[in-house]
């Protein structure tokens, strides 16, 4: 893999700004388009390059499978305890005047930015999950062949 | 014989459109035998659906439904309709999960048949039945 | 262009040129999302479509081949099926009412009360986010679960299987 020497150097600039770029779209869902799916979408992506163009083994080492497994089933328990919270403190499931009882608005807010923390973290984990459990097979032709 | 109605043609153009687009993917899906190719199909047939509904709530006129941060909505503003476009944004990050869904089966299918034409898996599909039938009816002799 | 896409996609035999054409499709779909003012959606179909569904084509032809085999028989029978189809789906776009009108049945019903009440209620300025996760956030929740359950779904297809047959050689 020593010949793909501008792609590696690029792919390291970018990776940071593509990570910055998902959290901005994260925590920003609110204000301008963006929220928990595309971000999710955009963070996996900067582990797919990486695992891309370095290998598998690297990208594994950073983000071992087992961590993206349990981002996946994280996300939805997040977003599950955000509901049945709401349910503890007396107010319906998923009701977020139950975050901030004196402000609604303000709940609101707190709700929408941890469900869509929860919807974020469980696409991250499960697309790459996907992208580790695609290419960790052994490929039946080798990279000559395309 | 009645002149065309050019402004019922212009407003109804773009699902024709994507009409023409689904049906282009659903012919991919039944036409091709390949299995890939079948899910790229799938995928155009789905991107069409999305694109006739997000027009659906396209209001002439309107912007995207984002309001101003300081949140003072003029009511001459038009917006768009937000609701498909939430429906439409969730289905998208679905579609691709069920998507990857497909492209594993079809993995699996390639290690277990060593194709991922249709008609060669229903051949060797067919061998397999008439050998367990011969097989079957082996057993059957025996005891006979 | 759209349409020029999709046929390029029946017509080659090349899947390599097939998972292509299709991040072509997908950011020239995006293109005209945002045309309509789905900017949220057409964020998603570019970093979904283009991004990883074209990886995880390329990922699936490296396991399976390269090139379809040229069809077998012949596409009479799908073409007529595609063209009943899709006449009895423009029939039903008749009665449909014209492109970006304000009174159509889709504008007057809901949406215009999540227009209104969001404002005070939700204070959020993306009204797309204040519906995903507020109004309907029983919706999303379902859609994540189906996300994780898909996830779940390839690793048993694709890494589960194999262990667990490794673990049974072991034991015998």
């Amino acid at each position: 893999m020593r010949h793909h020497l501008i792609l590696r150097v690029i792919t390291k600039l970018l990776i940071g700004s593509i990570m910055l770029f998902a959290l901005y779209v994260q925590f920003h869902g609110d204000y301008s388009p963006g929220g928990g799916f595309q971000a999710g979408v955009i963070m996996a992506v900067a582990f797919i390059i990486y695992g891309v163009v370095f290998s598998l083994d690297e990208a594994q080492r950073v983000l071992p499978p087992w961590v993206v497994h349990k981002m996946a089933a994280l996300g939805v328990l997040i977003y599950a305890a955000t509901g049945v919270y709401s349910l503890f403190v007396g107010y319906g499931f998923l009701d977020y005047t139950a975050l901030s009882p004196d402000y609604p608005e303000k709940g609101q807010h707190y709700g929408i930015l941890l469900v869509e923390l929860g919807v974020g973290v469980t696409v991250t984990g499960v697309m790459v999950t996907i992208y580790y459990a695609f290419t960790s097979r052994t490929p039946i032709m080798d990279d000559e062949a395309w | 014989m009645q002149a065309i109605d050019w402004e019922f043609v212009v407003g109804h153009i773009n699902y024709w459109l994507f009409i023409v687009l689904m049906m282009t993917g659903f012919y991919i899906v039944v036409a091709k035998g390949n299995l890939v190719k079948k899910i790229v199909g799938l995928n155009i047939f789905q991107t069409a659906v999305f694109m006739l509904y997000i027009s659906i709530g396209k209001v002439t006129g309107g912007t995207a439904p984002i309001f101003p941060l300081d949140m003072n909505v003029d009511p001459a503003v038009v917006y768009s309709n937000p609701l498909p476009h939430v429906l439409i944004l969730t289905a998208i990050v679905v579609g691709i999960a069920t998507t990857s869904l497909g492209l594993a089966l079809i993995v699996r299918i390639r290690e277990e048949y060593g194709t991922i034409e249709e008609d060669e898996i229903l051949k060797i599909e067919k061998e397999m039945a008439l050998q367990d039938v011969r097989q079957h009816s082996e057993v059957i002799g025996e005891r006979g | 262009m759209l349409v020029a896409t999709a046929l390029a996609v029946v017509r080659t035999q090349s899947l390599f040129a097939t998972a292509m054409l299709s991040g072509v499709f997908s950011l020239l779909s995006a293109l005209l999302l945002v045309v309509l003012d789905a900017v949220d959606v057409a964020f998603t179909e570019a970093a979904v479509g283009a991004g990883i569904s074209t990886v995880l084509m390329l990922g699936t032809l490296a396991l399976t081949r390269r090139f379809e085999s040229a069809p077998s028989h012949s596409p009479a029978i799908p073409l007529f099926v595609v063209l009943v189809t899709g006449a009895t789906l423009i029939y039903g776009t008749l009665d449909m009412p014209n492109f970006g009108s304000a009174t159509a049945p889709a504008q007057v019903h809901v949406a215009p009360e999540y227009l209104e009440r969001s404002v005070h209620e939700i204070g959020v300025p993306n009204i797309v986010t204040a519906i995903l996760a507020s109004y309907r956030g029983f919706d999303t929740l379902g859609e994540t679960a189906v996300v994780f359950t898909a996830g779940i779904g390839v690793l048993l297809l694709l890494s589960g299987l194999r262990r667990r047959r490794r673990n049974k050689r072991e034991d015998v």
